[in-house]
């Protein structure tokens, strides 16, 4: 009997990672790099530091916003993998240990400051 | 009346047993307007060198023996025409990723282990046999794997896909395509079988979604569609079997 690939955890991260990106990023980057400078549609005060503080004070959003970065570090760490294997290095159990383990480290980081956060109010 | 131009055509040649390395040879080959690789092959092969060696039969793009690689590009030398390339010479060489026999002739032997590991053949369920009578499917069941079902064995999608290059243990296209075939026949109970293959590393898992199989298959397979919708049905079954009665895990 074949072994069972566990790939189906790594590439469900990495699916939904790559959706949130296609879907949150184009948003994200009309709101913060377009509509927010030329300040169309936002106040001057739309993005400064009480606002952003108090919004990720809220449970909702601080761990919306650690879950999406986990997701995108899970993406990222996929990616990164299998492109070394395209380019001739075997993706190694250490090497997957270093790709996959910085994706868990970055997400943990993330939800341990989004729960600061929240907890602070 | 069509007017004969000349093409080089340079052909990669390789004889194991006395060949050190493989070598190329060209030919001034006369060609008309409606010529194949194929036919400027056999025009060698009768003509200027009677020891070329490589595989045809159907002349139609149907029986998938005459694939090469021609200018790099995984093509059937039947479907390929010596007038696209004309001023410029060809190059012809077997696909990609195999070992050569001899010359432009490949070894298919993994393949065709590979092919015979997915069980490319319909499996009935117990107990519903239609005995004399015929099973019946609805257009649209038949539609469900009629496309995967046009494979000719070819082989260009090996010749194609890098992750088969770089590791020829995956499953690789054409033989996932098949399986999917199966599968996706209503008239088919072999799905657990088939679970293995798909689960393993070398199975669907060995693909990263390049799409250069789809790219370059004659027949429009699209096995890339097929291994994909099976990563999916493989991501259920790695969750989902903890929920299956166990022994059938
Ligand atoms: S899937 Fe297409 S390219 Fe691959 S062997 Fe079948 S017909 Fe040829
Ligand atoms: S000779 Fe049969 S497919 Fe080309």
């Amino acid at each position: 009997m074949k072994p069972r690939s566990h790939e189906p955890i790594f590439w469900s991260l990495f699916g939904g990672g790559g959706m949130l990106a296609a879907l949150v990023g184009p948003i994200l980057v009309l709101i913060i790099g377009l509509l927010v400078p030329i300040g169309l549609g936002f106040g001057p005060e739309a993005m400064n530091y009480e606002q952003m503080r108090g919004l990720l004070g809220h449970p909702m959003m601080g761990f919306g916003l650690a879950i999406l970065i986990a997701l995108f570090f899970f993406h990222a760490a996929h990616r990164i993998l299998h492109t070394l294997h395209d380019l001739g290095v075997h993706a190694s159990e250490r090497l997957k240990l270093i790709c996959y383990g910085s994706a868990a480290g970055g997400s943990a980081l993330a939800v341990l400051v989004a729960l600061v956060l929240v907890l602070r109010g | 009346m069509s007017q004969t131009r000349t093409i080089v055509i340079e052909c990669l040649r390789f004889h194991p047993e006395t060949d050190e390395a493989p070598y190329y040879q060209s030919y001034e080959v006369p060609f008309t307007e409606e010529m194949s690789v194929l036919e400027g092959l056999q025009y060698i092969k009768d003509h200027l060198d009677g020891t070329l060696t490589f595989r045809w039969s159907c002349r139609m793009a149907i029986c998938g023996s005459c694939g090469c690689m021609v200018n790099d590009e995984p093509v059937l030398s039947c479907q390929t025409f010596l007038r696209d390339y004309h001023p410029a010479r060809i190059r012809v060489e077997p696909l990609a990723h195999f070992p050569i026999l001899r010359d432009l002739a490949i070894d298919q032997t993994d393949f065709l282990a590979k092919l015979e590991s997915v069980h490319p053949y319909l499996i009935p369920s117990t107990g519903d046999d239609p005995g004399d009578q015929p099973r019946h499917q609805t257009p649209d069941q038949v539609q469900d794997y009629l496309g995967y079902a046009q494979c000719i064995n070819c082989l260009l999608c090996y010749a194609a896909c890098p992750q088969y290059g770089l590791n020829d243990a995956f499953t690789g296209p054409a033989a996932l395509a098949l399986l999917h075939r199966y599968n996706a026949d209503s008239r088919d109970a072999g799905k657990d079988q088939r679970m293995e293959v798909i689960n393993a590393e070398e199975g669907v898992w060995g693909c990263t979604l390049v799409g250069e199989c789809s790219e370059v298959c004659p027949k429009h397979v699209d096995p890339a569609r097929a291994i994909n919708q099976n990563k999916i049905a493989s991501t259920q079954d790695y969750f989902l079997r903890f929920l299956k009665p166990r022994g059938r895990r």
